[in-house]
C-alpha cells in the first residue's frame, strides 16, 4: 500500500478532467437517491402495515423480505436483465442499458433491508407508549403515529441502510446498465462502483483508490445530513 | 502488413457488396469525394454539416448501442475514433464492453445493434445463426505470449505458441487464463488444442476477469499468460511482464494473429435493431478516413491497431462464415 503522500499528485491530476468523476458521481447519486426514495415509498407503508395488523400470510411476506435481505445483487441484475431485455417481459420499453434500468434493480436490492429494519424499529416501540396512547383516547391512526415517531431513529437507520446497499453494489448495475460513458468521458450509466471495477480491470489502481475514497465521503456525507435531518425533527418537539 | 490503397474499382465492389444488405446505405460506405482520405471524419462530405442528401435514412439523434470487447474499450481507441462519427452524423454511440462471448451473446438477445469482436469461429456461428449480418473486417493485431522475466519455462527462444504452452504445460509453471469466453480466452483454447495439450491443475488458473486484470493477476504471480499486444503496450508501464512469444506483427507465428470484425445486428431477427445506423456505423468503420484514425491511434508510441479493411483485393470470406461458399446452398 503506498503512502497518502505518494498519491497526493495522483490527486491533483485526477481524472477530474471533462467532468469524468464528475458525472460518475452524479449518475452514482441520482440512481441510488431515486430507488432508495421509492423503495421507502413502498417499504415504509409495507412496515406500518405488517406492524400495526394482522393478515394472512404475514408470515410469508416476512419470510419473503428475510430471504431478500440476503439475496446476491448479482442474481437480482440477472433477473433485471431477463426483465427488461429485448426478449423479456418489459422488452418494449427498451430499458437495457439504461439509468431506469439501474434503478429498477437498486429499488429491488434496497427494498427488503428498509422493511425489515423499519419493522423492527415499529415493533421494537415499548407496547407501554401503545398503550399510553390507546388510554389517552387514541384512535388507531393517532398511536400508529406516536409510534412511527418513537420509531424515527430506527426508520433513519432504515433508509441509510438500503441507501448503503444500492449506493455500493456493483453487479447487478454493471450487468443492467451496461458502464456506459459518452466517448468524452462524461457518464450515462457508469457509477462510482463500476467506474473502479473498470480501472481496477485496467490495472489504474491509483485512480480507483481514489475514485473508492470519494463513493466512501458520499456514503459519509449523505448519512450525516439524513441523521441532521432526524435530529432536527427531534427538536421541535 | 497489409497495404491500403483507394483504386476506385475496389470502392465500387465494396459498394455493391454493402448494398446488398443496405439499400440506401451504401452512399455512407464510401461513395462520396474521396479527397477524404486522411481526414479522420470519414468518406462523407467534406463540410460533414450538409444536410443529409433526400436518399438517405435520417439517423440524427439516433443513439448506437454498441457491445464490443474489452481490448477495443480499454485501449481507448473507441473514445478516440467514436466523436467523429458522433459528430458527422449528429448521433451517440454507447459502448458496452463486454468480452467477445458476452458481447454477441447481448446481441443474440437484441438488445445492441452492431457488435466488434475478435473471434471468428464466435462470429462465424453468429452469422450462420442469422443473428448478424454484414460482417466486415476491421482491423488486426496480434497476441503475445507475456511471462516473467526469469521464465522458468525456457519459452523466450522458442517462436512458437504451441511449443511455448507444451513447454509451459511440463513445466507446470503458473499459467493465468482468462476464462471468459472472450476473444481472447478462444484463441487461448485453440492454442492448447494446437498444442495438444490439456490444460489442468495447481499452475493452471482461470480468472473470470478482463485483459487488464488477468495481466495483473499474472504480473503479481509471476505467471504467464496469453495478452492481445494492445491491451499489454498499455499496461505495460504498471506491470513486470515481458514478452516471451512475438506474434505475427513482430515476426512471430501466424496462429497468434488477431482479427477483428464488425457486425451488424439482423433486423430481419430483431426489428428493434437500429440497422440503418449500424450499418452507417460500419459503413464509417469501414471507410479511409476511420481506418487512418484507427492507423493512427497510438498508446506510449506504439501502433496497437491496423487497419484491414481496405485492401487491394478484398477477401469475399469477410462477408461470409468461413468455408462458406455460394452453391454450398
Amino acid at each position: 500500500m503506498e503512502s497518502a503522500i505518494h498519491l497526493l499528485p495522483a490527486v491533483l491530476e485526477l481524472p477530474f478532467r471533462d467532468g469524468y468523476v464528475w458525472s460518475t458521481l452524479w449518475v452514482s447519486l441520482t440512481v441510488s437517491v431515486t430507488a432508495v426514495v421509492l423503495s421507502a415509498l413502498v417499504s415504509i407503508p409495507v412496515a406500518i402495515v405488517m406492524g400495526f395488523a394482522n393478515f394472512p400470510g404475514k408470515q410469508f411476506v416476512k419470510s419473503v423480505i428475510n430471504t431478500g435481505m440476503g439475496f446476491p445483487s448479482v442474481v437480482v441484475g440477472l433477473v433485471v436483465l431477463f426483465a427488461v431485455s429485448n426478449q423479456g417481459p418489459l422488452g418494449a420499453f427498451d430499458l437495457i442499458f439504461t439509468k431506469q434500468a439501474m434503478i429498477m434493480s437498486q429499488f429491488v436490492l434496497a427494498t427488503p433491508p428498509i422493511t425489515a429494519i423499519t419493522l423492527a424499529a415499529i415493533t421494537g416501540v415499548d407496547r407501554n407508549v401503545r398503550d399510553a396512547a390507546h388510554v389517552l383516547g387514541g384512535r388507531r391512526f393517532d398511536v400508529a403515529l406516536v409510534v412511527l415517531k418513537e420509531a424515527r431513529y430506527g426508520i433513519i437507520t432504515a433508509i441509510l441502510a438500503g441507501f448503503g446497499r444500492a449506493v455500493s453494489e456493483v453487479g447487478s448495475v454493471l450487468i443492467v446498465g451496461g458502464n456506459i460513458t459518452s466517448s468524452a468521458g462524461i457518464s450515462k450509466t457508469r457509477t462510482l462502483t463500476t467506474a473502479i471495477q473498470l480501472e481496477a480491470r485496467q490495472g489504474q489502481y491509483e485512480t480507483a483508490m481514489i475514485l473508492g475514497a470519494i463513493l466512501v465521503v458520499l456514503v459519509l456525507t449523505i448519512n450525516a445530513i439524513v441523521i441532521r435531518l432526524g435530529d432536527e425533527g427531534s427538536m421541535n418537539r | 502488413m497489409k497495404q491500403r490503397s483507394d483504386d476506385s474499382g475496389k470502392r465500387t465492389r465494396r459498394q455493391v457488396l454493402l448494398g446488398l444488405g443496405a439499400a440506401g446505405i451504401t452512399g455512407l460506405a464510401g461513395c462520396s469525394s474521396n479527397t477524404g482520405e486522411g481526414t479522420p471524419t470519414g468518406t462523407a462530405s467534406d463540410d460533414g454539416t450538409t444536410e443529409p442528401s433526400e436518399d438517405l435514412p435520417e439517423v440524427a439523434g439516433e443513439t448506437l448501442t454498441l457491445t464490443t470487447t474489452t481490448s477495443t474499450y480499454d485501449t481507448g481507441l473507441l473514445d478516440a475514433i467514436h466523436p467523429h462519427f458522433e459528430e458527422m452524423y449528429g448521433v451517440e454511440v454507447d459502448a458496452v464492453a463486454q468480452g467477445t462471448g458476452a458481447a454477441l451473446e447481448t446481441a443474440r438477445n437484441g438488445d445492441s445493434d452492431v457488435v466488434m469482436v475478435h473471434a471468428r469461429g464466435l462470429e462465424d456461428e453468429f452469422l450462420e445463426n442469422g443473428y448478424g449480418k454484414n460482417r466486415r473486417d476491421l482491423m488486426f493485431n496480434d497476441f503475445v505470449i507475456v511471462g516473467p522475466a526469469d521464465d522458468p519455462a525456457g519459452v523466450e527462444s522458442m517462436g512458437s505458441a504451441t511449443e511455448a504452452l507444451t513447454a509451459i504445460a511440463d513445466a507446470q509453471a503458473q499459467f493465468v487464463s482468462r476464462g471468459d469466453n472472450s476473444g481472447t480466452h478462444t484463441k487461448e483454447l485453440n492454442l492448447w488444442e494446437a498444442a495438444g495439450a490439456d490444460p489442468g491443475g495447481d499452475w493452471y488458473q482461470e480468472t473470470g476477469t478482463g485483459m487488464g486484470e488477468a495481466l495483473n493477476i499474472a504480473n503479481q504471480q509471476g505467471a504467464y499468460t496469453l495478452s492481445d499486444r494492445g491491451t499489454f503496450i498499455s499496461q505495460r508501464s504498471e506491470i513486470d511482464l515481458t514478452i516471451l512469444v512475438q506474434g505475427p506483427i513482430e515476426g512471430g507465428p501466424e496462429i497468434l494473429a488477431n482479427p477483428y470484425g464488425v457486425m451488424a445486428v439482423n433486423p430481419g431477427v430483431h426489428e428493434n435493431a437500429n440497422y440503418d445506423l449500424a450499418m452507417a456505423y460500419i459503413g464509417w468503420l469501414t471507410s479511409p478516413g476511420a481506418q487512418e484514425a484507427i492507423a493512427e491511434y497510438t498508446m506510449n508510441g506504439e501502433q496497437l491497431f491496423y487497419p484491414e479493411a481496405i485492401t487491394e483485393e478484398p477477401d469475399f470470406q469477410q462477408y461470409v462464415p468461413e468455408g462458406w461458399s455460394s452453391d454450398a446452398e
